[in-house]
C-alpha cells in the first residue's frame, strides 16, 4: 500500500458554496477529514449532504469555496484523485443484466493497483453470489457489491452516500464488518447516513449538516454530552400533559419536547426524574399510557438543536 | 504488465459489458436478427419474380363487349375483367383493373395516365386490339428477356435493407444503453473512477461491430439460402463494408445519445435522425426518384452511401476501391460525429 504517513487532513473544505435556482443546497460549509478517520455527515433530507460529498467527489462544481482532498486539487489532480479515491453514490443503479463478478471485474479494470477480483469478493462476501445477476440481489447485497466496485482500487479515502439506507438490520451489520476491515487497513471514510446508531458505530466523528450549514461538530460522545442529558424519558398520558415549566421543574430535567402527543424529557438524571414525573402524574389525576427510557443520541442532539427530527416521517 | 487483478484492458471489459447486456435482452436480440429476416422474407415472397404476368383489362360491360373480349382472347396474355358502364371508375381507382376499354367505333380507353402499370396495360390493349382491326407492324423486333440473378428486385432489396438494419441497431443500440446508463445515474459512477471517456464511448461502437457481424451473417446468409441472392464483390469487401457502417452508425448514436436524459427523447431523436434517410437513401426504391436538385444531400447522407456500396459490392461486384467514395463519406460521418460527441457528452 502507498500510503504516505502525512499530518495533512486527508479532505479539507473552507467556505463551500452550491447554489441552485431555487434553493441554496450548501451554504458555507467548512469541514476537515483526518487521514484514517471515519467521518459522518448526518442531516434530515434535504439538508445537502449529498451536494456536499458530490462537490467533494469532483463530480459538481462548488460555486464558491476551496476543495483539498489528499493535498490535492480537483482542477490541477483530477486523474490521480480519481485513482486514489473510492466512492459510492446515492442513486447509481449497476447493470441489472451483469452479474457480480462481471460488474467487479469491469470496475477493478479502470485501476491499475488494487486487490484481485476474488479478493474483492470475498471482502464483502459475494463468493456465493459472483454468477448472479446485479437485478437478482437483494437490496443488501447491491449494496455490498457498490462497495465492493468503490474498493476496486484500494482506495485510500472512501466516499459512500448513505450506504445503508432501506437496509434491513442484518445487512446494516454485514456493511459494517466491511467498512471496519477497510478502516483496520488504514483506509478513511466520509459517510452520509440518517441513522443514529450508525455512526455512533462506525464513526469518529460527526457532522450535523441541516440546511446546507454543518450545526454541531465531534465525536459522537462529545455530541451527546452537549446538551447536558445522558437520558431522553418518553412518556404519554391518556388526557392533558403537565405544561412545559413544570416538566422543565422537575429534578434533572434540561429539556421538555412534545411532537405526536408524546413527551420527551431530557434528563441528566434518570433516578430522580422518573419518581418525580410519576408523583406529578399521580398528583394530576392522569394515566401514564406509556412510558420509555433510553440513553441520548444524535437524534436527540439533533433533536434539541432544531427542534425538528431527523426523519421526518 | 499492469496489475488489473484478474481483469482485462477496460477497453475490452467495457466492449464485453455491453456485448453480454445485449445478448441478455430477448427483445433487442428479436429487433437485431429476427426482425430483418422476416421482413427480407415478407418482402421476398411479395417481390419473387413470377415470369410474365397475364395483363387485367376491364371491358365495359355493353354492346360490342364480346368482339373486344375475342380480340384479346386472340392475342392472348390478357386477363379479362367485365365492368358495369358504371363502376368503370372505380374498378381503376381501387385497381380491380388499370385500364377498361369500352367498346365502340372506335373503342375508348380509360386508364390513370399517372399509373406506370395502368399505361404499360394501356399499350399492351391497343396493340392487340390495333393487330385484330388488321394493322401491320413496321417490324418485329427480337425480344430477349432478362430473369438472371443479381438483377432481381430482390437482389436490389437485401443490400438495402441491410444497410438500414446496420443504421437501425446502430443507433438503437448505442443510444439506448447510454440514455439508459445516464438515468441510472451508472455514467456518473463510472466518471468517478480513472476510467477513460473516450473509452467508454468507444466501447459502444467496438461492441457493435461484434453484433454487427452477426447481424450480416445472418441476413446475407439468409437472403443467398432461400433467395439465392449472392455477394459478387466478395464476403471480405462485403464484410469491410459492414465494419464501415456499423461505425459510421456507432457514431452518429452517440452523438444522438449525448445529451438526451430520457428514453423518450432519445427515441424521438432517433426517429428524426433516421425517418429521412429511410425514404431518401434507397431502401425500398432508388433515391434517383428523387429530384436532382435534392440529389447532393442525399448522397451526403450515410445511408445512401451505405446502401449504394453495399449494392455495389453484393449486385455489381465492385471492388472497395471502386467505391472509395461511399468509403470517405461512410469515415467521415463516423469520424465526426464520435468527435463531436466526445465533446457535447453530458455525463451526469
Ligand atoms: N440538481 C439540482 N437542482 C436543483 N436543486 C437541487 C439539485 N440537487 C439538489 N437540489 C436541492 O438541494 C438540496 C440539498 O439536496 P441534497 O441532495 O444535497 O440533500 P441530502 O442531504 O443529500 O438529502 P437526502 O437525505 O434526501 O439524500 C435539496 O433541497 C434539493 O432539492
Ligand atoms: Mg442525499
Amino acid at each position: 500500500m502507498n500510503r504516505v504517513p502525512t499530518d495533512a487532513p486527508a479532505l479539507a473544505c473552507r467556505g463551500l458554496v452550491k447554489r441552485y435556482p431555487d434553493i441554496v443546497a450548501v451554504a458555507g460549509l467548512d469541514l476537515e477529514v483526518r487521514r484514517g478517520e471515519c467521518f459522518g455527515l448526518l442531516g434530515p433530507n434535504g439538508a445537502g449532504k449529498t451536494t456536499t460529498i458530490e462537490i467533494l467527489e469532483g463530480l459538481l462544481d462548488q460555486d464558491e469555496g476551496e476543495v483539498e482532498v489528499l493535498g490535492r486539487g480537483w482542477r490541477t489532480d483530477r486523474d490521480e484523485l480519481r485513482r486514489r479515491l473510492g466512492v459510492q453514490l446515492q442513486e447509481t443503479q449497476l447493470a441489472d443484466k451483469l452479474t457480480v463478478e462481471e460488474t467487479l471485474r469491469l470496475f477493478r479494470s479502470f485501476f491499475t493497483d488494487g486487490p484481485a477480483v476474488s479478493a474483492l469478493l470475498d471482502l464483502v462476501e459475494l463468493g456465493a453470489k459472483r454468477a448472479s445477476w446485479v437485478g437478482k440481489l437483494s437490496g443488501g447485497q447491491k449494496q455490498r457489491l457498490a462497495i465492493a466496485c468503490a474498493l476496486a482500487g484500494r482506495p485510500e479515502l472512501l466516499f459512500l452516500d448513505e450506504p445503508t439506507t432501506g437496509l434491513d438490520p442484518q445487512s446494516r451489520r454485514q456493511l459494517w464488518d466491511v467498512l471496519g476491515r477497510f478502516r483496520a487497513d488504514g483506509g478513511t471514510i466520509l459517510l452520509t447516513t440518517h441513522y443514529m446508531d450508525e455512526a455512533h458505530a462506525l464513526c469518529d466523528r460527526v457532522g450535523i449538516m441541516d440546511r446546507g450549514t454543518l450545526i454541531a461538530l465531534g465525536t459522537p460522545r462529545a455530541l451527546v454530552a452537549s446538551i447536558g442529558a445522558e437520558h431522553v424519558v418518553e412518556f404519554a398520558v391518556d388526557g392533558t400533559p403537565p405544561p412545559d415549566q413544570a416538566l422543565r421543574a422537575l429534578p434533572g430535567v434540561r429539556e421538555a419536547r412534545r411532537r405526536d402527543g408524546h413527551v420527551a424529557l431530557a434528563t441528566s438524571e434518570l433516578h430522580a426524574t422518573i419518581p418525580a414525573l410519576l408523583d406529578r402524574l399521580r398528583h394530576d389525576g392522569t394515566a401514564l399510557s406509556l412510558l420509555a427510557t433510553h440513553s441520548a443520541t444524535l437524534e436527540d442532539v439533533f433533536v434539541s438543536l432544531t427542534g425538528r427530527h431527523l426523519r421526518d416521517e | 504488465m499492469s496489475n488489473r487483478g484478474g481483469a482485462a484492458h477496460p477497453l475490452v471489459e467495457l466492449t464485453l459489458a455491453r456485448f453480454r447486456e445485449f445478448l441478455r435482452e430477448p427483445e433487442a436480440v428479436f429487433w437485431v436478427f429476427a426482425f430483418p429476416v422476416i421482413m427480407t422474407c415478407a418482402l421476398g415472397i411479395a417481390f419473387r419474380s413470377r415470369g410474365a404476368e397475364p395483363v387485367i383489362v376491364g371491358v365495359a360491360e355493353q354492346a360490342g363487349a364480346d368482339a373486344v373480349r375475342g380480340a384479346l382472347a386472340a392475342a392472348g396474355g390478357f386477363t379479362v375483367r367485365s365492368i358495369a358502364p358504371g363502376e368503370i371508375e372505380r374498378a381503376i381507382r381501387d385497381g380491380r383493373a388499370p385500364v377498361v376499354v369500352v367498346p365502340g367505333t372506335p373503342p375508348a380507353y380509360r386508364f390513370d395516365e399517372a399509373r406506370a402499370e395502368s399505361q404499360v396495360a394501356r399499350l399492351a390493349v391497343d396493340r392487340a386490339l390495333q393487330r385484330a382491326a388488321g394493322r401491320q407492324d413496321a417490324f418485329v423486333p427480337e425480344e430477349r428477356p432478362i430473369d438472371a440473378i443479381g438483377s432481381r428486385y430482390i437482389d436490389w432489396l437485401v443490400p438495402g435493407l441491410l444497410g438500414m438494419n446496420i443504421m437501425g441497431t446502430g443507433l438503437w443500440g448505442v443510444g439506448f444503453s447510454i440514455v439508459q446508463a445516464r438515468t441510472k445515474k451508472l455514467l456518473k459512477r463510472l466518471v468517478a473512477t480513472p476510467m477513460s471517456r473516450a473509452a467508454y464511448l468507444a466501447s459502444h461502437v467496438l461492441s457493435r461491430l461484434l453484433f454487427l457481424a452477426m447481424e450480416t451473417l445472418v441476413i446475407v446468409g439468409f437472403a443467398w439460402a432461400v433467395f439465392g441472392v449472392g455477394v459478387r464483390g466478395g464476403v471480405l469487401a462485403l464484410a469491410v463494408l459492414a465494419l464501415a457502417g456499423a461505425l459510421t452508425f456507432g457514431g452518429l448514436g452517440l452523438l444522438v445519445a449525448s445529451r438526451a436524459r430520457t428514453i423518450e427523447a432519445v427515441s424521438g431523436l432517433m426517429n428524426l435522425v433516421m425517418m429521412p434517410m429511410w425514404v431518401l437513401s434507397g431502401v425500398f426504391f432508388a433515391s434517383s426518384n428523387f429530384p436532382d436538385v435534392m440529389q447532393p444531400f442525399i448522397q451526403a447522407l450515410p445511408l445512401t452511401a451505405l446502401n449504394d456500396a453495399l449494392r455495389g459490392v453484393m449486385n455489381e461486384g465492385q471492388s472497395l476501391v471502386a467505391l472509395r467514395g461511399e468509403m470517405a463519406i461512410l469515415l467521415a460521418w463516423g469520424l465526426g460525429t464520435f468527435a463531436l460527441a466526445l465533446r457535447l457528452f453530458r455525463w451526469q
